[in-house]
């Protein structure tokens, strides 16, 4: 099976969230970056469903040059083929879609299952793997927390408060996974070494209309925040036990 | 007329979806006064008498036994039908998993923009102004919605619902709509029902979780303990799924669950953005940490400074003590 996994380079922040002078972005000169927690584990899934069917993995994200780390960390952790979409900035939904959609359509191989995260962890907009699959005719599910494939069809499981959905879709589809599928790898060091001589198929998308044009970026007025610090150590039990009181949970 | 896709589950209402319904009815008094709403499903007219209280005045009602499981594509499939033939300004749906995957498909159907978790909206001439969550909610963009019509997700989950002041009973107009065996291809095809051990996450009243200062896997035996005795459940942040201590159906935060106990006590739990996201609906957070500048102590109500692995313990003879 050939398998794309598609991701998004996204800054990896802590508790404080600082903007550029411009609000176009998050301020990431103090960050580091890394492909999205479900995305994350798309990749993870990408490696392991090749590893079970054989065939092939492809990453590809669409983003500046320095996304080229996130392939290089998909490459690390076990996939084979790695395409940069290169752009200037982050990209709104529709374009990226577009953008995704005709460099599958250019790619030679032709592709049994599309992997995408849920939603991005930064913008969330919820919607390009669902662009994807209905630009390329393919069904789509997502959510997915567990996937398997049998003779051309996928069953996949999609988690929800009143339990699990069993999906089945015959194949080429598009999944959109969510944490907890598995628990990704950590990449090993023969791993990154091999991940750094991969070559990078780059291509230069045209951005066209746009849809949802962002204005700015704006951090919400944080909760006042009185903290009352109950004491130290074991000696604050008491005062706890009587918080809990005074909150009528013992 | 502003178009509300009403978002339901074996028989029941989405509760977020009268938040929706709340946040929409001002926008569409603005736009001219018709609030419609989209019903899909093989049984669900018995669902549509009561939206005229949340101001609701006209339901467009499909009901095909093809449509008695979930299928989210034939779902957009009956929402661009009513939408070709009403010509709303907007269709609107409600923030959840759910709603987001529909509204997707329709806008993917349409080419249309989606403008997905909107906090506010503001109609203009041309593009609206909407105010939407990125990372959670603890980053907002501000964005132009473009198209026609304007399609939108609502955040719902702090909306507080509010019944219409003049509530009747919406005009039923039944649809009957043209899908393909592919619009429902992909549509639900079984049900597992959820595991049930002990209180569940979402229900419990303490949560009791763990982050990285826990240590270990053994480490968590006391925060169980302490759960166990306030009748509470065990989370946790995502350093510990990715350790593998803890199972990921008990990560708390923007990629897990997201709760909102009477009290969260968050024990060696840093509080980067990833975490804070799914513990910010606790009425009260109680942070352990040894550390008094992390932001998890510095947003917290109330705060013990100390390792956990002696608070705790210490905590629970306290607690067995009063029990007697």
């Amino acid at each position: 099976m050939d398998i794309l996994v598609c991701i998004k380079r996204v800054p990896v922040t802590g508790a404080k969230v600082v903007l550029t002078a411009d609000e176009q972005a998050i301020d990431a000169s103090y960050l580091s970056f890394a492909p999205g927690p479900h995305e994350e584990c798309a990749i993870e899934e990408a490696v392991q469903i090749v590893k079970k069917h054989g065939g092939s993995s492809t990453a590809l994200t669409l983003g500046p040059d320095a996304a080229v780390e996130q392939l290089r960390y998909a490459a690390s952790m076990g996939v084979d083929d790695l395409i940069l979409l290169e752009t200037d900035e982050e990209w709104p939904p529709m374009p990226t879609a577009r953008a995704i959609t005709a460099a599958i359509q250019a790619q030679e191989k032709k592709f049994d299952a599309l992997l995408f995260g849920n939603e991005s962890a930064d913008a969330g907009g919820y919607q390009v793997g669902i662009r994807v699959a209905h630009a390329l005719g393919m069904p789509v599910v997502t959510g997915i927390k567990k996937l398997e494939f049998e003779a051309g069809t996928a069953v996949a499981h999609r988690q929800t408060p009143a339990g699990w959905e069993i999906y089945e879709v015959p194949l080429p589809a598009v999944f959109t996974i969510k944490e907890g599928i598995n628990v990704p790898r950590y990449p090993s060091i023969p791993g990154k070494l091999k991940a750094k001589k991969k070559v990078i198929q780059r291509i230069a998308p045209e951005e066209g209309d746009v849809g949802l044009e962002k204005v700015r970026l704006v951090v919400p007025e944080a909760e006042a925040s009185d903290v009352t610090i109950l004491g130290h150590g074991a000696a604050a039990a008491p005062q706890m036990v009587e918080l809990l009181g005074e909150l009528g949970l013992v | 007329m502003i178009l509300t896709l009403i978002e339901h589950d074996q028989g029941v209402i989405d509760p977020q979806t009268f938040g929706m319904l709340t946040a929409v009815r001002g926008l569409a008094a603005e736009q001219g006064g018709a609030l419609h709403a989209i019903l899909i499903g093989a049984d669900v007219a018995g669902l549509a008498a009561g939206l005229g209280d949340y101001g609701v005045t006209a339901v467009h009602l499909i009901e095909q036994e093809s449509l008695d499981a979930y299928a989210p594509n034939a779902w957009a499939a009956c929402v661009v039908e009513v939408m070709a033939a009403e010509k709303p300004t907007a269709v609107v749906g409600v923030g959840t998993e759910r709603s987001n995957e529909v509204m997707a498909h329709v806008a993917a159907r349409t080419d249309l923009p989606l403008a997905a978790n909107c906090l506010a909206v503001q109609p203009e001439d041309d593009a609206w102004f909407v105010t939407r969550m990125r990372w959670g909610g603890t980053l907002h963009e501000e964005a132009r919605l473009h198209g026609e019509p304007k399609l939108l997700t609502i955040a719902a989950l702090g909306i507080e619902v509010e019944t219409a002041p003049s509530g009747s009973a919406p005009e039923i107009i039944a649809v009957i709509p043209d899908l393909t065996d592919a619009d429902l291809l992909v549509r639900v095809i079984s049900r597992v029902e959820p595991e049930r051990k002990g209180i569940s996450l979402t229900d419990a009243p303490v949560v009791v979780s763990g982050g990285r200062g826990v240590g270990s896997a053994e480490g968590f035996a006391v925060l169980e303990q302490l759960a166990a005795l306030l009748n509470g459940a065990v989370g946790c942040s995502r350093v510990v799924t990715n350790n593998g201590w803890r199972p990921h159906a008990e990560q708390i935060g923007q990629t897990g669950t997201r709760v909102a106990p009477e009290l969260y006590i968050a024990c060696g739990i840093s509080g980067a953005i990833q975490h804070w996201v799914g513990c910010k609906g606790a009425k009260q957070i109680l942070a352990i940490n040894t550390d008094a500048e992390a932001p998890m102590v510095t947003k917290a109500d109330y705060a013990v400074i100390g390792d956990l692995h002696e608070v705790i313990p210490a905590l629970m003879a306290e607690i067995e003590k009063l029990k007697g």
